[in-house]
């Protein structure tokens, strides 16, 4: 895990004083300055604390709950009288009876898929090749990494003009942009997804990459050497003793790369609204409050869905991470 | 281009390694791979829409300018988003950064029982795709009267909706990655500052904020550019087109203004700009901030 200021190289470096000792010092204290604060004191931490709390609670983690409640009602969004309970029926309607609800599951699942078996590996990849002091090695890592700075709207654009069946980049160099041999990148239900998918790529392998390399730089280098006097190859070296090394950086990735796949909506929104083929829950639920229905309790529903999904992902990894802190 | 630089400099230092000069050809080629949907873009808005039209838009240029990108800036008033963006991320950074160092303060120093739970909640919250509260959200930003102090008089379709729930969400982070950082500061500092009298507030006002400095510069880098990039929540929670930053109203404009390709290839460069300076400018903070809290979806 990098989060540690002090571990991590790529951290600000921690301010002069901070040892190893004083740490120490302060967990002897679990009460921490309590004893000695004046009423005052003790209200201005209150609000310190409580303020920020509240409004975090109040929009995040309230609205997560209402969520949950007004999945099981249905809701004209016209005085809370209208609100009305209809247990499980929103939930075996989505089930059953909606054409997009598991295409979308589907799409969601392959677009996380994906993202873990090609462009993870790529990034761990040039990470790998971007650690061995190379010249330029900054040049490069630039290069990868700014597709993660712009916006997924703008990369959304910007690869339209890549995929647009009239005018788009591909189909120029392939001729197929006259009519009767269209390919239609964007429209074409079996392909969009795909099409979309690399321009996706494109963006978390950069991502990937930083974050690799931030893992590799706390790699103790005398592990290498020890490794190569041991008369192993790079690859050898490599899966033996550096990946297993990686341990921490590979669960922050798979938890980053699931939480991507779970908040995929940018650009399949600028592409094509999440047409056919391009379904997504985050889609569904969006379509639920600015489309031309705003069915609140359905699109509550579809949210639920996300929502179990994203904490059986959430929950374990911080549980996990804040448990090894603690501990550290 | 950079390869022969690269070949260039490494036979006057060593003797040229094969498998090195093949890294560099390899890494010098992806990296252009990567960058090529970039500069197709900017190359295709360089150009006029009638000589693409005509000649196709793989063909040599006959005229290459700054036109279109002018254009773009000039018929949907560009500025008037930026401004937009302005008002929202200026507030929002500053406060989620003010909030976030609070509870980070409050946590790292005083209750170590509550630190954790507090932190999970935070951390969790903004682990959460944005479309899970947005439902409710939605609702609550319409039943919220404030006549007056919003141009729509409701929180929704106002910058100040906007701010608050990207404070509220963004908040998560920085608030554990500024309890990790504050956590290495030395207990005695505050300690002895509290057995002389100091308050509280000083404590952290004037003691612990700025020994913070590296991590908030990283963190404020981080959350400009995020919320800059911001496109879900404006389009949700703004409803009129003319309040809306820049990042959203993009979608707009490519199809009320931008007519043509390259017009909207132009446009969505420009969008891009500001992201980029400051990028370059500070590169190392959005690094360092981003694996600082590599926990972050």
């Amino acid at each position: 895990m990098t989060t540690s200021p002090t571990k991590s190289p790529e951290a600000p470096a921690p301010p002069p004083g901070s040892t190893p000792a004083a740490a120490k010092a302060a967990t002897k204290v679990p009460q921490g300055h309590k004893r000695l604060l004046t009423p005052r004191d003790r209200l201005t931490l209150g609000l310190m604390a409580g303020l920020p709390t509240f409004l975090h609670v109040a929009l995040v983690w309230v609205t997560a709950l209402a969520s949950i409640l007004l999945a099981f009602t249905t809701w004209d969004g016209i005085g809370f009288d209208s609100i009305k309970w209809v247990g499980l029926h929103n939930f075996s309607e989505l089930f059953t009876n909606n054409p997009q609800f598991w295409p979308a599951v589907e799409h969601n699942i392959v677009w996380f898929v994906v993202l873990i078996l090609i462009p993870t590996p790529l990034g761990l990849f040039l990470a790998v090749q971007l650690d061995k002091q190379i010249r330029f090695s900054r040049v490069y890592q630039t290069a990868f990494f700014l597709p993660v700075v712009m916006s997924l709207a703008v990369i959304g654009f910007v690869w339209q003009l890549i995929y647009n069946p009239d005018t788009g980049l591909i189909n120029s160099i392939i001729g197929a942009n006259e009519p009767g041999r269209y390919i239609d990148w964007i429209g074409d239900p079996d392909l969009n997804l795909w099409a979309i998918l690399i321009a996706a790529s494109w963006r978390h392998t950069g991502y990937m990459m930083i974050l690799y390399l931030a893992g590799l730089k706390s790699v103790d280098p005398s592990l290498r050497e020890a490794s190569a006097l041991d008369g192993a190859n790079e690859w050898q070296t490599f899966k033996n003793v550096i990946f297993p090394t990686l341990r921490p950086t590979n669960t922050v990735v798979l938890v980053v790369t699931i939480i991507e796949a779970l908040r995929a909506f940018d650009l399949v929104f600028v592409f094509n609204k999440g047409a056919e083929g391009t379904e997504l829950l985050s889609i569904l639920v969006t379509n639920n409050i600015i489309g031309e229905s705003s069915r609140i309790g359905y699109g509550s529903a579809i949210a639920v869905v996300l929502l179990v999904i994203s904490l059986a992902v959430i929950i374990p990894y911080l549980i996990a991470t804040f448990r090894k802190e603690r501990r550290a | 281009m950079s390869t022969t630089v690269a070949t260039g400099a490494l036979k006057k230092r060593t003797p040229v390694r094969p498998a090195r000069v093949l890294l560099h050809v390899f890494l010098a080629g992806a990296a252009l791979a990567w960058l090529a949907p970039l500069l197709w873009a900017l190359y295709a808005a360089m150009r006029p829409y009638g000589e693409t039209s005509e000649k196709g838009y793989v063909s040599w240029p006959d005229k290459l300018s700054f036109d279109n990108f002018t254009n773009a800036f000039t018929q949907s008033e560009m500025t008037h988003y930026f401004v937009n963006t302005l008002i929202i991320a200026v507030p929002a950074v500053l406060l989620t950064l003010f909030l976030s160092s609070m509870v980070a303060f409050y946590v790292s120093r005083f209750d170590f029982r509550v630190n954790l739970f507090l932190l999970l909640v935070f951390t969790a919250g903004n682990l959460l795709p944005q479309q899970v509260i947005i439902t409710p959200l939605y609702r609550l930003y319409l039943l919220i009267d404030l006549p007056g102090i919003t141009m729509s008089g409701k929180l929704y379709d106002s910058a100040l909706g906007l701010v608050l729930i990207h404070v509220a969400f963004q908040s998560g982070f920085c608030a554990f990655v500024l309890s990790n950082y504050m956590r290495s500061l030395p207990h005695e500092l505050t300690e002895a500052a509290l057995v002389d009298g100091a308050s509280v507030w000083r404590l952290y006002w004037q003691i612990v904020l700025p020994l913070c400095k590296p991590a908030m510069a990283a963190l404020a880098t981080l959350l400009s550019i995020w919320i800059y990039n911001d496109f879900f929540w404006a389009l949700v929670l703004i409803s009129t087109g003319e309040n809306m930053p820049i990042t959203s109203a993009l979608n707009n404009l490519s199809g009320q203004y931008f007519t043509d390709p390259n017009l909207v290839a132009a446009g969505a460069l420009l969008t891009a700009i500001p992201t980029l300076v400051v990028y370059f400018a500070l590169q190392r903070q959005f690094v360092s901030g981003l694996t600082l809290g590599a926990n972050k979806g």
